[in-house]
């Protein structure tokens, strides 16, 4: 096994809504290993950008509430000063953002942005960052790069601005990427190049990597590991591979069911029932996917589900997944007689 | 840039012509003229003589031979005289501006001076006490009426206390130039100018601090402390920067606002500048020097308009002209 590079463990992210902390992120645990790609998949809403942003510090500090542990190079992250944090983020941790149109200062140049980071970490002088800076805006695929060193982020087009959010991430050649949905905003033909460009930067630099995405094509492509997450909890966890290929928990099932190319000559797209549940209205007892799987019953779930390793690496939260079944697929049966796997 | 400075400031040309028209039209629609505000009280002189002096000074011309009479000399620096005062209006005019000029831009220093740290702290430091001193403060320079904080000022520092002269902008006895001079003109500029700065803040505080708090919480805000930068740097080179910009944009109007809106502290402290002059010159019909300073003022809009541009166009590459 490799050396894992970072550790979340039981990790609670609490936001203040009006006096009350509600948890976005609820006891999740993760383990990304040094070279590893962990695909972090799941609805808009379930948790994954927050516990992103938690690793980082990024929460404001007041209206935000931190359990748990994040450890990283021997230090858990949560309980660092904001100096002392600010010597890791940028440095060993760089972190990749959604939204390249507003992720960047419109006011200053595009070279002193990439710079900035080795201003704090490195110590170099001003031709040699601008060196590395260079060399950077190449590694990224830009090819006029002393012209973009000069730039402002008004200048680029999105795509462009993405790869220089990457180099800003890159910068300081860090062990550990945070990729915090990097094409969601972007085009599908940007979306695919910035993809192999993230692929290939993963291949030549060895970091672990963290890509948060809800893109399940993107998911197959880069990911070592994969986990889901639904309603601020991990519900399974498995190789890329197991997933996709023997996916467990009722989620992840309808999710994969939910995508076109897996009809099979079905007329209908499968849809799954009601809607994510609000942070101040999700009800923290039982199998958190039960009110969207109502024909399963009561007693397949756990009262308090745990994570089983249902096959060797393979996690899934609670019982319900041994007997889940879609309905459409049992039309016409008459009895359905429970098969336990 | 030099390009862009010249084509605003030949933009301008038009933009005068507009205004002296405008002007001129106003002035004449009024009821009266030169000749009836010097003679109508007048029982020595005739309506015939009235008629004749009308006739030998252009009066009974058509308007745009007037106009261009008027704007001709304008132009040279010759507004004509003064009804009232028997002197031409540029003279008059001439310690006045500086008088003015003087008060707005000590003014529009000092306005600066506390707005710019009060509303970084009260944008940084949101719902702190701090913030909550300075927002109080802010509502009350707002409600607060020039006029009365003026005359109270002056009731208490110079009437009560005593410590800074009554009215006026400098003991004419002095030599122009020496220390003392130096130390007579700012201890009558300091009380005007304080009326007018210390609530003329609440726009540029209430801004910058709405604007911080706005800018605290963008996307690039959260890269660069993913880079790694320190709490204090991610504000003096990140969010405090765009915060300035518009400013920075609003300082030329900000200084021919005040140029133009200078009439209650100068009329209060009785000092020397356009606006009190304005006043009396309303108060009087002395319509040659009211006109005169309508264009001046005007003129003064215009160009803090193109300041403002240049600044903004300097300030911002969003915007920047090659």
């Amino acid at each position: 096994m490799k050396n894992p590079v970072l550790e979340i463990k039981d990790l609670r992210t609490s936001f203040n809504i009006k006096g009350d902390y509600y948890a976005a992120v609820d006891g999740v645990s993760i383990t990304v290993h040094e070279n590893e790609v962990v695909a972090i998949v799941g609805e808009s809403g379930c948790g994954k950008s927050a516990l992103a942003l938690s690793v980082m510090g990024l929460h404001d500090r007041k209206a935000t509430k931190l359990e748990g542990q994040v450890n990283f190079a021997g230090q858990n992250l949560l309980t660092l000063t904001r100096s002392r944090l600010d010597k890791v983020r940028g440095k060993d941790i760089g972190m990749i953002f959604q939204d390249p149109m507003t992720a960047l200062n419109p006011l200053a140049i595009i070279g002193r942005q990439i710079e900035e980071p080795m201003d704090y970490h490195m110590k170099l002088s001003a031709s040699e960052k601008k060196k590395r800076t260079l060399e950077l805006l190449r590694r990224v695929g830009i090819k006029n790069e002393q012209r973009v060193y000069e730039q402002y982020p008004h200048e680029l087009s999105g795509g462009m601005r993405q790869r220089v959010v990457i180099a800003i991430a890159l910068a300081c050649d860090p062990v550990l990427l945070l990729a915090d949905e990097p094409t969601t905003a972007l085009d599908v033909t940007i979306q695919a190049q910035i993809m192999d460009l993230m692929k290939e930067l993963q291949n030549q630099m060895k970091t672990g990597i963290i890509l948060i995405t809800h893109d399940l094509g993107v998911v197959a492509e880069m990911a070592d590991r994969v986990v889901v997450m639904y309603a601020g909890e991990v519900v399974e966890i498995a190789d890329v591979k197991d997933l996709f290929e023997n996916p467990l928990h009722p989620y992840t099932r309808s999710l994969l069911n939910s995508i076109p190319s897996n009809m099979e000559g079905k007329e209908k797209l499968h849809v799954i029932d009601g809607i994510v549940p609000s942070i101040q209205n999700l009800d923290r007892k039982g199998c958190r996917f039960a009110p969207r799987i109502a024909w399963i019953p009561e007693e397949d779930h756990e009262e308090i589900p745990e994570m089983h390793e249902a096959a060797p690496n393979h996690f899934v939260r609670c019982s319900c997944y041994k007997t889940f079944y879609f309905p459409e697929d049992r039309v016409g049966e008459k009895e359905y007689v429970a098969t336990n796997s | 840039m030099l390009k862009f400075i010249l084509r605003r400031a030949l933009l301008m040309i038009p933009q005068l012509i507009l205004l002296s028209l405008i002007i001129f039209m106003l002035s004449k629609a009024m009821p009266g003229d030169a000749v009836t505000g010097a003679f109508m009280s007048n029982p020595n002189v005739s309506p015939e003589q009235v008629e004749k002096i009308r006739e030998k000074l252009g009066l009974n011309d058509p308007w745009y031979e007037q106009y261009g009479r008027w704007i001709g000399k304008a132009v040279q620096g010759d507004f004509g005289q003064s009804y009232v005062h028997k002197q031409p209006v540029t003279s008059l005019l001439a310690g006045r501006i500086e008088n003015t000029v003087l008060l707005s831009l000590f003014t529009a220093i000092v306005i600066y001076l506390l707005a710019i740290p009060l509303g970084i702290v009260a944008g940084r430091w949101t719902d702190t006490w701090a913030d909550k001193m300075i927002v109080t403060y802010n509502y009350f320079a707002f409600a607060t009426p020039l006029f009365i904080f003026a005359l109270l000022m002056l009731f208490l520092f110079s009437f009560i206390l005593g410590w800074f002269p009554i009215g006026g902008s400098g003991n004419i006895r002095i030599d122009p130039g020496s220390w003392e001079y130096i130390v007579d003109r700012a201890k009558h500029l300091f009380l005007p100018v304080m009326s007018g700065a210390l609530i003329g803040t609440y726009g540029t505080i209430q801004y910058l601090r709405n604007d911080i708090i706005d800018q605290k919480i963008k996307d690039y805000v959260k890269t660069a402390r993913s880079k790694g930068v320190p709490e204090g740097k991610v504000y003096t080179r990140h969010i405090l920067r765009n915060s300035l910009l518009p400013i920075a944009a609003f300082l030329g109007y900000e200084i021919t606002g005040l140029i133009s809106g200078s009439i209650f502290i100068e009329s209060i402290y009785s000092y020397p500048g356009l606006g009190q002059l304005f006043l009396q010159s309303i108060a009087q019909r002395d319509f040659t020097v009211v006109t005169a300073l309508v264009m001046v003022s005007g003129a003064a809009v215009i160009i803090g308009t193109l300041l403002s541009d240049i600044i903004l166009s300097i300030v911002d590459p969003r915007i920047r002209i090659e």
